[in-house]
């Protein structure tokens, strides 16, 4: 790990986030066997010290957008998990009114413009808001999250090409957890991704997703360089993915001794804990009472979530058009 | 009132609605044509002139030719205007939707509904569409029920261009994503325009020509042939009420039911491909909500069930025309 220095309150900060979102997840996924979260969701656990990693460099203004796998990223830019979690049950408290779920999350409020359940969707968006900021000189900056299995969606590379054409102040945060869905991505992909971004000569930088600090500092330039006019970067972050696909996979197609080896060997927040002992900057009690105060506010989600109402069947019918007749 | 073409009022709408609101922004392919050559500048003024003028008076960064990237540049107009702007994008021909519907029919249609109602989209999709410039199969068809048929769009196709004007106003104006489709062998007709701005709004058809014994509803391209075939069915005693419904989504079922319940004899012209058309959509609005008031069956002339032929004697029989309307109108004017 870097040696990087944040400030106290910074450090507990990213801790706080990246525990959140992975608590968030497991939750979810127990809550999942209840039955009461509707349908099926896709889980950012193993991921989180990318978002936290990106996001720290963002304001609230600052504009991301997601991929299918889109809670960590949520959260990473300060959308309030009880909305969350009451969106994930279909609750009309939910972020979207219990109209979008687990796969639209979106909060336009802090600049979260979706998760998406089209892969590489978001890429293009993005470059649209990049392209609002740029306009309205703003020096907003705009990521778009997306996984390696957008890396092979046509509109990934379009989108490469028009934010270095039009100079857009976006960063491109490519997650490769080495699967989309259950195909392996050494099975789907040529070449190199870094190199495919070169190729549009946008700088790319190739980054450890379970180092929160080497995440941090590839964004920072990547960030810096989008704010200050000097266009598009792609980030090739390599994570791991704890669950399979959706939170329904058996993801038997990886082997019990790899899952047992990536969780023992790249865990963001056993990383994080490690280093900062080393170097003395938080005790382990003051971590400690990080996790006591997410598990807390997890099980208040959970518990407004299943006590707050579901949409009125009206809500079926608005929502549609700001005004249609 | 001055005689403008279609193409000038669309032009007129264009360079209105710019300089009034430095929010809207035009992305699209060749848009001024000669981007980054040596040559003249705004060489095109777009494939078929519609956007002359409008680099001189707005610049590059509002007019942006685009990389020929259907899918990045309406998904970029899409996140354009869900983060402020009022971006009007260009699909040179509607048929190059197919390589960018996810950004139109996944994204940019459900933004809203999707988000709680907290996002708006104003987003303009103007694109040509409709047969009789001899370009095959892929570069002529009527795509509009594709969009009618998804919620979230909203469809305005004008006939002439008076509408034309009005009903771009409106779209630029509008906070909902809208498909504007402009049937490329219009550009050239002519009428009267005036040259103040005016809004359409959506959803009011209009009564083109008022008559007593069929009804005919025809939209786009197949007004002028709708107005043709009445004419010729005046001229054999048959008094033909034609509308425009001017948008398929919002559709202005009000008139179209008022009209239908008065005469009880309907022809619906389209010239998209027949099976869940306007055409159809409309025939079911009536036989659902007035079928007491039909007094024979509702006729229907459309394109055929294939693709649009290149040789011009089978693209000539694949577009309705005005023969085809007056023997479906009488085939039942006098039952």
């Amino acid at each position: 790990m870097s040696g990087l220095q944040l400030p106290h309150d910074e450090l507990v900060s990213v801790y706080r986030t990246m525990r959140m979102i992975r608590r968030f997840e497991e939750r979810v996924m127990d809550e999942m066997s209840t039955g009461d979260i509707p349908g099926n969701t896709h889980l950012y656990a193993g991921q989180e010290a990318s978002a936290v990693g990106v996001c720290l460099h963002l304001n609230e203004d600052d504009y991301i957008s997601s991929t299918h796998r889109g809670h960590g990223h949520s959260i990473a830019k300060g959308v309030e998990i009880d909305g969350m979690m009451a969106e994930l049950f279909g609750k009309a408290s939910g972020t979207c009114g219990g109209k979008g779920g687990s796969q639209h999350i979106a909060d336009i409020r802090k600049g979260m413009l979706g998760a998406n359940g089209i892969v590489a969707a978001g890429a293009p968006i993005t470059c649209g808001a990049a392209l609002s900021a740029k306009l309205q000189g703003t020096r907003q900056v705009a990521v778009a999250f997306a996984g390696d299995g957008a890396m092979n969606e046509g509109v990934m590379s379009e989108s490469f090409n028009l934010a270095k054409i039009w100079n857009l102040p976006i960063v491109f945060a490519i997650e490769n957890n080495g699967f989309g869905e259950a195909t392996a991505n050494e099975h789907v992909s040529a070449g190199s991704f870094t190199r495919r971004a070169e190729s549009f000569d946008i700088p790319a930088i190739e980054v450890d997703g379970t180092d929160v600090f080497a995440v941090y500092t590839a964004a920072g330039e990547a960030v810096e360089r989008a704010r200050n006019g000097g266009g598009p970067t792609m980030l090739h972050i390599l994570v791991p993915r704890y669950y399979g696909h959706y939170s329904g996979d058996p993801d038997n197609y990886r082997t019990p001794e790899e899952k047992a080896a990536m969780r023992q060997e790249r865990d963001c927040l056993v990383k994080f804990r490690k280093h900062v002992k080393e170097v003395s900057l938080l005790d382990t009690a003051e971590l400690d009472a990080v996790d006591d105060a997410v598990e807390e506010e997890i099980d208040r989600a959970v518990a407004a979530a299943r006590a707050a109402p579901l949409p009125q069947l009206s809500a079926l019918l608005t929502d549609v058009y700001v005004k249609y007749l | 009132m001055a005689k403008k073409s279609f193409r000038q009022a669309l032009n007129e709408a264009l360079h209105s609605e710019m300089a009034r609101d430095p929010s809207v922004i035009m992305m699209g392919e060749d848009l001024t044509g000669g981007a980054g050559a040596k040559g003249v500048k705004d060489a095109w003024g777009g494939p078929f002139g519609v956007t002359k003028g409008l680099l001189d008076a707005f610049g590059p960064e509002r007019i942006r030719d685009t990389p020929i990237s259907e899918a990045a540049f309406i998904g970029a107009a899409a996140g354009a205007a869900l983060t402020g702007m009022r971006p009007i994008a260009e699909i040179m021909f509607v048929d190059f939707a197919g390589v960018c519907l996810d950004q139109i029919m996944n994204q940019a249609a459900k933004f809203r509904y999707m988000f709680g109602g907290r996002a708006k989209t104003p987003l303009v999709i103007r694109a040509t569409y409709g047969a009789g410039s001899r370009s095959g199969s892929q570069h002529t068809q009527a795509l509009y029920p594709i969009f009618t048929h998804i919620p979230g769009l909203k469809v305005v196709i004008p006939s002439n261009p008076y509408d034309a004007k009005g009903l771009l106003l409106q779209a630029i104006r509008d906070d909902d994503p809208v498909i504007f489709l402009e049937h490329k062998m219009l550009y050239d007709t002519v009428g009267e325009v005036p040259d103040a701005s005016y809004t359409i709004p959506f959803g009011e058809a209009r009564v083109v020509r008022d008559g007593k014994d069929v009804l005919i509803v025809a939209i786009g391209r197949m007004v002028g042939v709708a107005e043709e075939a009445a004419r010729q069915l005046a001229a054999d005693g048959i008094s033909a009420c034609v509308i425009d419904p001017r948008t398929t989504s919002p559709l202005d079922e009000d008139t179209l039911l008022e009209e239908a319940e008065r005469i009880g004899r309907v022809v619906i012209v389209d010239e998209a491909n027949p099976r869940c058309s306007v055409a159809t959509d409309i025939s079911a609005l009536f036989a659902d909500k007035c079928f007491d008031a039909l007094k024979a069956p509702i006729k229907l002339v459309t394109a055929p069930h294939t693709p649009v032929p290149y040789a011009p004697n089978l693209e000539d029989a694949y577009v309705p025309t005005p023969d085809a309307v007056v023997k479906a109108a009488k085939s039942i004017a006098r039952r």
